[in-house]
């Protein structure tokens, strides 16, 4: 067959770029823009070619901040997986309850962000909260506000209320997708619940989960207002994230290029952590 | 290996049935030998998969029982009757390799690796699957992963009946025969008991000795191939089977005598006619030819399938097909035709008359 070679079809592809242009490449680059430059009032730039950057990555306070996000983003992964799995597992497939479990499942996730975090604020608290009365009740001493230790609690445990039930419903998706011939043919195999759970749910489930924890693995990293409503960051810096500590760089003190290297490396970290998970979890299609 | 009897079988979707429409099968009774190759045949929702799944033990009957060599199994797990089962789509073990996959039933069962080892060999032997052995499941051709489903199924020495339901479905058209071929050839090896559901009259009549015709959740006929083809119990059979199906004209009967277009048809089974609301006479087009004085016949079209071409003709209201092998005169415009009477049927109702049950 004759091919029709024209390079004037390019321009078809101009509304494409423009697009991507304006909600990705021009943001990017003003980033970018700033990154490499001191700023002074007046808006007068210098250039400062690489120093921000050196400065952040020397920097023990985004170590810090670093470090707390991995911890935060790994502890809320192991559970929320898990967690969710588990619960899609146990809820029902056909009859009316179905509903009942979808809308109670979905209600997390209507919530607004900031919300979610002045409710966990309100209950937490140590002398009117239910959950935080009630703990002081039980004899255990705690108060968020104060310790370390019960603020990351409380702040693992509103991220798991918040978003156990996305991976929850994902992987509901999955499971009633799988045919029942599945079902069938492993009943007539004689495999145990586990050895249905581990060849044919968890298999099938793969592209799901996949998904699910990519999701929630960026959106916890890059979690920001439910904590900063809840705790503010402390106490002291012991929840400061890096979101918060970007905001703070950004709007407390002005410093676009500092602020604009931070925004750049926490780009990268996202978005090279987010390919080498996909890919890692991709390799074996390849095969 | 056993003997499957169904007595009295009906089953209803519906928790609590009333009419006999809610039944998706209605009150069956057959009997199967051990070590036969059935087919159950029948247009998509009359109630094969229905069947196959009561036998299976995927769904428990409504009323009626379903013993295996005497011994009632009606509400048995499918593990417990120890059945096997193909299903339409392949079901693999994705992420376990082939022999894995062969492997899965023995050792659910607890049966040491030692034993498993020449077993699964062996069938994979068989299914011609033993390059792909040490090969993800998942990486198999449509076929392949079929064959490793069959290859589950017979791994196990002691299984009742393996059953397969529409299980060339999703296979190419030129490894369809192929497969078919195999599954013959093993059933006469292995010598199980073997039951082959399908909507395709050409797997059905090649694979098993002994058909079972389904239409609207009853049986219609249980008969071999041959039967089918040449004693059609009841119209439906007779449409069914054979490609043209067989010629349904309407007729009266008289002192047991059929008449057509005013003269008489010899038929079989003429004398066996009681009277009944629609009487009809059944031939195939194989049986019908081309005379100088019979019934008066306009042909309508003549269409070329191959080996023969198959004559469509109008008499007195009816259409009546018939076929002319290849290198024969085709008759045109006027014509007169016969049937044979060995092969035509008197039909009441749509049963043979004399068969009704």
């Amino acid at each position: 067959m004759n091919k029709t070679w024209d390079n004037r079809a390019w321009w078809l592809v101009l509304p494409v770029f423009l697009m991507v242009a304006f909600n990705a490449l021009i943001p990017l680059m003003t980033v970018v823009n700033y990154s490499i430059q001191e700023s002074f009032a007046a808006n007068e730039f210098f250039w400062a070619g690489a120093r921000w950057f050196r400065e952040l990555l020397n920097n023990p306070d985004f170590h810090a901040s670093l470090g707390r996000q991995i911890i935060f983003t790994a502890v809320v992964l192991l559970i929320q997986v898990p967690l969710g799995l588990g619960i899609a597992l146990c809820m029902p497939r056909k009859g009316a309850w179905v509903s009942v479990c979808l809308v109670l499942m979905a209600l997390p996730l209507l919530v607004p962000w900031n919300v979610v975090g002045s409710m966990w604020n309100i209950m937490a608290l140590p002398d009117i909260g239910l959950l935080g009365w009630g703990l002081n009740a039980l004899g255990i001493d705690y108060n968020y506000t104060r310790q370390p230790g019960a603020a990351w609690f409380t702040v693992v445990l509103m991220d798991v209320w918040h978003w156990t039930s996305l991976v929850a419903l994902l992987c509901y998706a999955g499971l009633v997708s799988i045919p029942d011939a599945y079902y069938q043919a492993a009943k007539i195999d004689g495999a145990r619940p586990w050895a249905v759970f581990r060849f044919i749910q968890l298999p099938k489930l793969k592209h799901v989960l996949t998904i699910a924890i990519l999701l929630r693995f960026m959106d916890s990293f890059m979690i920001y207002t439910e904590v900063i409503v809840l705790t503010g960051g402390g106490p002291g810096s012991t929840t400061k994230f890096l979101s918060i500590d970007l905001v703070q760089k950004a709007l407390g003190g002005f410093d676009l290029g500092p602020a604009a290297a931070f925004s750049i490396v926490y780009f990268l970290i996202i978005l090279f952590a987010s390919w080498l998970f996909y890919t890692l979890m991709m390799r074996e299609e390849a095969k | 290996m056993a003997e499957i009897r169904i007595d009295k079988l009906r089953h209803s979707y519906l928790a609590e049935p009333k009419s006999d429409d809610d039944f998706a099968l209605k009150r069956l009774s057959l009997t199967w030998k051990d070590g036969g190759a059935y087919a159950l045949l029948g247009p998509s929702g009359c109630g094969k998969t229905t069947l196959l799944n009561l036998i299976s033990g995927l769904l428990t009957p409504t009323e009626g029982t379903i013993s295996f060599d005497g011994k009632d199994v009606s509400n048995a797990s499918p593990e417990e009757r120890n059945i096997a089962q193909v299903f339409q789509f392949p079901v693999i073990y994705d992420t376990m390799t082939v022999y894995d996959n062969l492997a899965f039933p023995l050792r659910n069962r607890g049966v040491p690796e030692a034993e498993i080892k020449p077993r699964v060999e062996e069938i994979a032997g068989m299914l011609e699957l033993t390059k792909t052995l040490g090969n993800r499941a998942s990486g198999l051709t449509a076929d392949g992963k079929q064959k490793i489903s069959l290859g589950r199924g017979l791994v196990r020495a002691d299984v009742n009946v393996i059953m397969f339901d529409e299980p060339l479905t999703v296979i190419d058209p030129h490894l369809k025969w192929q497969l078919r071929s195999k599954l013959k050839e093993l059933h006469i090896k292995t010598r199980r008991t073997m039951i082959y559901v399908t909507h395709d009259q050409t797997e059905a009549l090649t694979f098993a000795d002994q058909v079972v015709v389904m239409n609207q959740g009853e049986v219609v006929q249980s008969g071999t191939p041959i039967d089918l083809f040449e004693k059609p119990r009841h119209t439906f059979v007779g449409h069914f089977i054979g490609s043209p199906g067989m010629n349904v004209i309407p007729c009266s009967v008289k002192g047991g005598k059929a008449f057509f277009a005013g003269g008489e048809v010899k038929a079989e089974n003429a004398k066996s006619a009681k009277g009944a609301a629609r009487t009809e006479l059944g031939v195939r087009p194989e049986f019908v030819t081309v005379v100088n004085k019979g019934i008066a016949a306009d042909v309508v079209k003549v269409s070329d399938a191959g080996r023969f071409r198959i004559v469509e003709t109008r008499a007195h209201g009816a259409t009546i097909k018939l076929l002319v092998p290849e290198g024969e005169a085709v008759p045109q415009g006027k014509t007169h035709l016969a049937f044979d009477p060995a092969h035509t049927q008197v039909y009441e109702d749509g049963w043979m008359a004399g068969a009704r049950p």
